[in-house]
């Protein structure tokens, strides 16, 4: 197991911190993924800062489930590097990635169907040394499926499924969660659940980078936001700044400029 | 669940031995599971010796059913290559001991055999998994494996296919393996009959408890974990190719003790251990008995084991296709497999009383039997046309 006294700790680049005087938690330095001909995501720089709630907005195909998994490591970077918490990220595994403080939730649910809810967190916590009766208790509360803890994960609904998931993730006390579409497909109250789930894990101290189609969403939760198109970044900004940008809104939002 | 009066250390480990990753956890279980070892362990009592010691074999062979339930049961990843490592410990043991001679030499091919399997399963799954090889291309490269090594060991009937003073004997394979035997010479214990029955009881009673240890273990979570959605559970931090890996060679290590036990069993090996029909008939055992129980595994291997020794010596040339014959019907019956079948009819009688119990079987059973006609185009007259069914949306 690595731990985050890495040797592979490399000299951080330096990269400005958007407006802000907090530390970048997350950059990443002219990061490029291409398929074949395709450059999915294309000499990418950016940056998270630490404690923030990052949204990332896009159209379809923008490269934000490339960049998110060149973030996590399912994918391996064209080109480029992405660098956490100090740590070049470059040569370590997902598993070594998820150890340095990253966590994440998948677009869509990735529980274990098979098991109860209370197994399913069990799985990640089983790694840690953490107490685990208590930091069950706690997530299970923290989700509010703690009536539901010895059902099988299979009956639970689409909402209950993305709120275990976020659960699952919160088990291993990241610093830095990934959340892909946490809302998606979900009522209007399972998605203010999730929107105050963030904000009290944020209270917390966690930093969140949330890939996020619905703006409704992103307006309750975030701060910055960063707008991806064709692979590169468009433009970023508080939230207000970006409904207001023309650009975005013809390429996004759908409206005629 | 566990009773309250039992001392903390023993409450310990049946806590392991029981959990959620086994079936059978229940008193009624261990009752019926008590029973069920006494009554083996008399067989050669009232059988006599020499149909334990014919039995035996099937015993050897639950070794290599439980290294599937493991690989393929527990962690999702069929192996055709048990069968390579059970075939390669048979053949170390041979080559080992009939070089070294005498109840030394035997002592100290059964290691060297379990290691040679151990390490070859170890090699053969650092390539796999740590070279990106998954789902059914690890059961197309496992099988490969095994039938290539099939052609390799036929090929070595020549003189220059010796290894010290024992000949490979390609087709023919290496004869004259003694009875299995441990000890010293003046001081050692050969065992046939009877007496290697009940060490081969011993052996697979203590591999399965052991099993049962580790699926309900930490570790047994992890396995269960990466089977349901590997890509999840490397994103909880797991190192799932080295998961994989140290389950892939535990189970190389479980089926190279079977095949030591083989082939002192028969007193040769021969290259029909990799062969195509021997490679997949341990997949025949495990679905049968039920893969995601470690005793269905075991249990499947007895029946279909003892069902082929009756029709070889009855109508041999069917014996395969019979065993075939059973295979369907298991699974279009009970899909998950006999043990688990049992398990599931044991709670609905349990919770629904007999009456009722006896109906849901029989409504379960006819619509499965509906459903497989009607796949294959047959009296859909006769059956109602199902409700097509709704996708339901959030």
């Amino acid at each position: 197991m690595s731990t985050p006294q890495d040797p592979n700790v490399r000299e951080q680049p330096a990269v400005a911190a958007t407006g802000t005087s907090r530390e970048a938690i997350l950059s990443t330095k002219g990061l490029t993924k291409k398929f074949g001909g395709l450059t999915a995501v294309d000499s990418v720089d950016f940056t998270v800062d630490e404690g923030e709630i990052r949204c990332l907005i896009g159209p379809n195909g923008a490269g934000k489930s490339t960049l998110l998994e060149l973030i996590t490591g399912q994918l391996s970077p064209t080109d480029g590097d992405v660098y956490f918490d100090g740590i070049d990220l470059s040569d370590l595994e997902p598993h070594e990635r998820m150890d340095a403080g990253i966590s994440v939730k998948f677009q869509s649910p990735h529980i274990y169907e098979s098991l109860t809810v209370e197994q399913n967190l069990r799985v990640p916590l089983n790694r840690t040394d953490r107490d685990i009766d208590v930091v069950l208790e706690r997530t299970l509360d923290r989700i509010a499926l703690a009536e539901k803890a010895d059902e099988p994960a299979s009956d639970l609904s689409h909402g209950e499924k993305q709120r275990l998931e976020i659960g699952m993730a919160v088990t291993l006390d990241p610093t830095f969660m990934i959340l892909d579409e946490p809302v998606a497909g979900m009522s209007v109250d399972e998605t203010d659940d999730i929107a105050e789930l963030i904000r009290s894990l944020h209270d917390d101290g966690m930093t969140f980078l949330v890939v996020e189609h619905d703006m409704e969403f992103v307006r309750k939760i975030s701060e910055q936001v960063t707008v991806l198109n064709q692979g590169s970044v468009l433009t970023q900004g508080p939230i207000e700044a970006i409904e207001a940008d023309e650009e975005v809104r013809r390429i996004y939002l759908g409206e005629n400029a | 669940m566990m009773d309250v009066t039992l001392p903390p250390r023993l409450k310990r480990i049946g806590n392991k031995l029981n959990g959620p990753n086994t079936l059978g956890n229940s008193r009624a279980f261990w009752a019926a599971f008590a029973v069920g070892m006494i009554v083996m362990a008399a067989y050669p009592l009232v059988r006599g010796s020499y149909a334990a010691g014919q039995f035996s074999l099937f015993l050897a062979y639950g070794l290599l059913a439980l290294s599937l339930s493991l690989i393929w049961g527990y962690t999702g990843i069929l192996s055709f290559g048990q069968v390579a490592f059970f075939g390669i410990a048979g053949y170390t043991y041979a080559i080992v001991s009939l070089n070294l001679g005498g109840a030394f030499g035997q002592t100290v091919a059964l290691p060297v055999a379990i290691a040679a399997a151990t390490l070859s399963a170890f090699v053969l799954g650092y390539f796999m998994f740590y070279g990106g090889v998954q789902d059914v291309y690890v059961a197309i490269l496992t099988l490969v494996v095994t039938l290539v090594l099939e052609t390799f060991m036929a090929q070595t009937a020549g003189s220059e296919w010796s290894i010290g003073t024992v000949a490979l004997g390609g087709f023919n394979g290496i004869p004259g393996i003694r009875n299995f035997a441990l000890g010293v010479e003046g001081a050692s214990i050969s065992l046939s009959g009877s007496g290697f029955y009940w060490f081969v009881l011993g052996v697979l009673l203590l591999a399965y408890l052991g099993a049962r240890v580790l699926v309900n273990s930490k570790y047994g979570y992890a396995l269960v974990a990466i089977r349901e959605d590997a890509e999840r559970t490397a994103m909880l931090g797991y190192n799932v190719k080295r998961v994989k890996l140290a389950v892939f060679t535990l189970s190389g290590a479980l089926a190279g003790f079977g095949g030591v036990l083989y082939a002192t069993w028969g007193n040769y090996m021969d290259p029909s251990v990799f062969s195509l029909v021997f490679a997949t008939i341990p997949i025949v055992w495990v679905t049968l008995g039920g893969r995601e129980s470690l005793l269905g595994a075991i249990v499947g291997t007895m029946i279909i084991e003892r069902l082929r020794l009756w029709f070889s010596v009855n109508a041999s040339e069917f014996a395969i296709v019979f065993v075939g014959v059973i295979l369907m019907t298991t699974v279009l019956l009970v899909p998950r497999g006999i043990l688990p079948g049992i398990k599931d009819g044991y709670v609905f009688f349990s919770e629904h009383g007999i009456r009722e119990g006896i109906e849901h079987g029989r409504v379960t059973i006819q619509t499965r039997i509906q459903a497989w006609l009607g796949s294959l185009g047959i009296g859909q007259s006769d059956t109602e046309t199902p409700p097509s069914s709704e996708v339901v949306r959030e």
